[in-house]
């Protein structure tokens, strides 16, 4: 019987639920109702089990144990909020956030991510408003990477939890995106500097949406502020891949578009998708009335839809008609939805009566 | 008068020794990829902590130089921060009272200059030069980068067959390095920061023991390639890249010099250690692949060579070193002097010697050396001593390898430097004259042997063996144009011979005489790099996966060994002198293994060293 079918019963916090036997403890706790934090890990992005945070009391085990990345075993009987459980938990937010090198709320506050930080909610989920530790300082502050038109690095404020390592290799597969040595420290190679293009990095960004912090972003991020949008789910207009994304609308104009767990994309997005696919909604140079040539001057005239679609079926008629279907030919557009497109090639050969049919997309 | 304590002066000495073996063990496994600096930084802040804070130089710089040292590790400082390291560094060495001041300081200026490379790369880059970072111990150590800890959990799970299949993935010789390999992949293993080491070479015993390797299905070969690659050299190095270039679809011609397969597995290791039976079950396994033709007894001249490259896609040149290396000593041409590349050699196609009632003498310390010792022992000689030109802990040759021949009752002679041997009027040895030394001072991190004022003695000898490295036959290719240094090939690091597109070449004719592990993988490599010469990308599937770990074990254990016979018994014949391990031993053994794959570095990306 395959790992995947083997079920196997485990308590956590005293609720007994029954899951597969490759489900980790935080997929067996998510199930039995029971919320464990988390900081590093991001689903089918990163387990590495770097930030400790989830660590758990496991019955039988002298160590604590990350939920993140441990299979459950039948049987096992987990604890998660115990007193040790809380203060390891407020303690490791501690040293992240030395780490994160706060000294000044200056660096909340003008932050891009500052209100969907992870860090942030996490701290204040867990109470956690100050830290012991002397903050981590680098002296000189290292530079900010920022060459690259849609992404920067701030190497100041990153955690090091590597989530942006995973989305880039073992998520995005483009393989650009490594990690360093600094002695004993590590750091993030971030493709954005004098020479980004030079490198392999196609600016998908989907290290930004995994960066738990304000250390990578999308250059546009610092535009808006989380509580001050809304979003609305759609389809990506590009090819035909089906991706779903929400736009992020401040003030009744799309500001961003975040990756949304849609079949196609799970949570992932390309360069396109992220960052081509929404400025040309405000853009000044964009039809808004259908227009119609005049003839005489030759020049565009704004037109009522009624008008316009008269004189197609008019013209198109005309055309089939005394030249036959071959005449005509329909080209759609490749930020069309398949479904748009798939109509534009019903009508060509039904109506127009040709075969002849294409669609930009290529890719 | 006071009266006098028998207690300690520090109540804390003997509770320290309790932390220095941890302390010890924690150092010998520094994980390979650890910055150099680093290490230098944490072996300063030793000397620190030891400091009886007398001298200003040890007492205030040795504080004062490690600051300065932290701010370049963590890549804070600029050159000019260098310069005050290195002359704070000989102040401490040079002005110093004791070795505790004086000998960090000299470590530390010692370090400038070995990781000069470093240093700049922390001050002008700001970074680690490019592969620093850890990696899985073991994986990395084993110098074909085999998946060791899948595997141990492979043989956890009671999956011989697919431990055999694991290792298969980057070493087609299991049994081989089961048997025989010098586990350098135990070095660093980090099981040594809670007991001991591993026996990771244990583990693979176990695996084929249980099951023979030939007895495992190897992976399908994938379709023809239409390309013809010449292997020349039947050893551990060439039939590995043989392995790997057929399974990838390319037809392979092997050339082997001797009536059989194996190189020095068969022609140099002894059969107690490595049995004629089990060598075969990975040669069978090997050209069970198919796609690989073998030309037995077939040297390869300088005129065949020309012809091999231009005929063939592409060669590897795997030779081995299998010359013995001679000792210019008077008498050295007498009847009963023998190279031990001779002795082994003939024992490799079954011709065994009769040693009865001689007295046999091995010149040498190393594990070849051994070899001949062991083997002069079970060939019935009356005495067998080896003569050595410094001590014991000296000798290269591995110290069970010293220990079992100590063990089978050889004699070993320390400190006696050959001078002649001497023969009688038939021409035929009679003894060997040696000159006693004594140990002197290190020279190139060896204590180097002087000669002693003692005069010289003669021990009786009717056989002596020359055990003292050996030569790379490289002549007929060097004449074809190939390029040698000391009659080691000149390649790249891909293994490129230089000056040619199409031929590589590995393994100890490359690197010199080293282990069978090195020249495996050198195979591997070769393999890989002419697949992508011949222009493909080929992925093999090894067909299994790693286990999914368990928890980590932190309660230690002691380290279970591989047994041997008695030595009364085992030096009387020529079977395996290794005893099996049983199933209880090697699921503790098993069990004992962290995990570094999945739990550490292993989990990050650029963790580990797998090509698949
Ligand atoms: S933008 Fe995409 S390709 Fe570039 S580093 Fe980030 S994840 Fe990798
Ligand atoms: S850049 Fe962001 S995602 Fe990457 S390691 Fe730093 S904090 Fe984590
Ligand atoms: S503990 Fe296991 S995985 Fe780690 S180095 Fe040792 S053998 Fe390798
Ligand atoms: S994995 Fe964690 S515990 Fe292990 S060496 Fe790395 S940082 Fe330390």
């Amino acid at each position: 019987m395959s790992s995947e079918r083997k079920l196997v019963t485990v308590t956590i916090d005293g609720v007994q639920v029954e899951v597969p036997e490759s489900f980790t403890i935080l997929a067996a706790a998510r199930k039995a109702g029971v919320s464990i934090p988390t900081l590093c890990y991001l689903k089918d992005v990163s387990d590495i089990g770097s930030c400790r945070v989830c660590s758990v009391e496991v019955e039988g085990s002298d160590a604590l144990l990350p939920a993140c990345k441990t299979r459950v075993v039948d049987g096992m009987e987990v604890r998660t909020n115990t007193e040790l459980v809380q203060s390891y938990r407020k303690l490791m937010l501690q040293l992240v956030l030395a780490d994160h090198g706060l000294d000044s709320t200056n660096y909340c506050f003008s932050c891009a991510k500052n209100g969907s930080c992870e860090l942030q909610s996490l701290c204040r989920e867990l109470g956690v408003t100050e830290s012991p530790f002397a903050p981590e300082k680098q002296t000189p502050r290292q530079a900010v990477l920022d060459a690259n038109p849609f992404l920067a690095y701030d190497p100041n404020l990153c955690i090091r939890c590597q989530r942006c390592v995973g989305a880039c290799n073992s998520r995005a597969h483009n393989h650009t995106l490594h990690t360093g040595k600094r002695g004993l420290r590590t750091s993030i190679l971030a493709p954005f500097g004098p020479d980004w293009k030079a490198t392999e990095c196609e600016s998908c960004g989907n290290c930004a949406a995994a960066c738990p912090t304000g250390a990578i972003t999308e250059k546009r991020r610092k535009a808006y502020r989380s509580w001050e949008v809304t979003r609305t789910r759609t389809t990506c207009p590009h090819c035909a891949v089906g991706c779903q994304l929400d736009l992020v609308v401040k003030d009744d104009r799309i500001v961003d578009v975040e990756p949304a767990p849609g079949p196609s994309n799970r949570g992932m997005l390309c360069v396109k998708g992220r960052s081509g696919s929404f400025d040309f909604v405000h853009s000044a140079d964009r039809l808004t009335t259908p227009l119609v040539k005049n003839a005489e001057t030759g020049e565009f005239e704004p037109a009522t839809w009624d008008e316009a679609l008269d004189l197609v079926v008019k013209r198109f008629t005309e055309i089939r008609d005394e030249n036959g279907g071959d005449a005509l030919a329909a080209f759609a557009c490749s930020r069309s939805t398949n479904e748009d497109v798939y109509m534009l090639m019903k009508m060509a050969r039904t109506v127009f009566k040709t075969n002849n049919v294409d669609n930009c997309a290529r890719v | 008068m006071g009266k006098l304590s028998v207690a300690p002066k520090s109540a804390y000495d003997a509770r320290i020794a309790d932390v220095l073996e941890p302390y010890m063990r924690r150092v010998e496994a520094m994980p390979p990829g650890t910055c150099p600096i680093a290490v230098q930084v944490n072996l300063l802040e030793a000397g620190g902590a030891q400091t009886c804070g007398k001298c200003v130089p040890c007492r205030d710089g040795i504080p004062q130089l490690a600051a300065l040292m932290r701010r370049v590790l963590n890549c804070e400082a600029d050159e000019s921060v260098l310069e005050e390291i290195s002359q704070l560094a000989a102040l401490i060495r040079d002005t110093s009272d004791c070795a505790i001041g004086y000998e960090a300081g000299r470590l530390v200026c010692e370090g400038l200059k070995t990781f000069a490379d470093e240093y700049e790369s922390h001050v002008r880059a700001g970074a680690c030069a490019e592969g620093v970072g850890q990696t899985v111990p073991c994986e990395t150590m084993c110098p074909a980068h085999v998946n060791v800890p899948a595997y141990i959990a492979l043989v956890q799970q009671g999956d011989c067959a697919g431990a055999i299949k694991m290792i298969r993935k980057d070493n087609p010789w299991p049994t081989a390095c089961a048997l025989i390999c010098e586990h350098p992949c135990e070095k660093r293993c980090r099981r040594m920061l809670i007991d001991a080491p591993l026996n990771i070479r244990g583990v693979k015993k176990y695996a084929v023991d249980n099951v023979s390797a030939d007895k495992v299905p190897v992976p399908p070969r994938m379709p023809d390639s239409g390309r013809k690659v010449a292997v020349i050299g039947g050893g551990p190095s060439g039939m590995t890249c043989a392995y790997f270039l057929s399974l990838m679809g390319h037809a392979v011609t092997v050339f082997e010099g001797r009536k059989k397969l194996g190189g020095m597995m068969r022609y140099g290791i002894p059969a107690y250690r490595f049995p004629r039976e089990r060598i075969d079950e990975d040669i069978r396994a090997i050209l069970s692949v198919g796609g690989i033709e073998v030309k037995y007894e077939h040297k390869v001249d300088t005129a065949e060579m020309k012809q091999i490259a231009e005929e063939y896609d592409a060669v590897y040149l795997a030779i081995g070193a299998q010359g013995g290396k001679s000792l210019k000593l008077d008498g050295a041409d007498a009847e009963g002097v023998m190279s031990a590349v001779q002795l082994l050699g003939r024992i490799g196609d079954d011709d065994y010697p009769d040693f009865t009632g001689k007295k046999v003498i091995v010149i040498g310390g190393g594990n070849v050396a051994m070899d001949c010792a062991r083997t002069s022992v079970r060939a019935g000689a009356a005495e067998v001593t080896v003569a050595y030109r410094r001590r014991i802990e000296d000798m290269t040759a591995l110290h069970e390898e010293i220990e079992g021949a100590m063990a089978e009752g050889v004699e070993m002679m320390c400190l006696q430097a050959p001078v002649r041997i001497e023969k009688d009027e038939a021409g035929k040895v009679s003894g060997l004259v040696c000159q006693p030394q004594y140990i002197s001072a290190v020279k190139r991190g060896r204590p180097a042997p002087a000669a002693a004022n003692k005069p010289e003695i003669r021990l009786d000898a009717d056989v002596i063996l020359i055990a003292v490295g050996q030569d790379i036959e490289s002549a007929p290719f060097e004449e074809y144009g190939m390029k040698a240094e000391r009659t080691c090939f000149v390649a790249d690091e891909y293994l490129q011979a230089e000056g040619f597109e199409n031929i590589f070449v590995g393994g100890d004719c490359q690197t010199g005489p080293k282990s069978a592990i090195m020249a495996i993988g050198a195979g591997k490599v070769a393999a890989r790099n002419i697949d992508e010469y011949l222009g493909f990308h080929h992925k093999l599937d090894p067909g299994i996966e790693a286990p999914e770990p368990r928890v980590n074990v932190r309660e230690a254990f002691g380290r279970v060994n591989v047994g041997e016979r008695p030595a009364r018994e085992r030096g009387k014949d020529f079977n395996h002198i290794e005893l099996p391990i049983s199933e209880e031993e090697i699921m503790q053994e098993c069990g004992r293994c962290l995990r570094c794959d999945v739990y550490g570095c292993g989990a990050l990306e650029g963790g580990r060293i797998q090509y698949v």
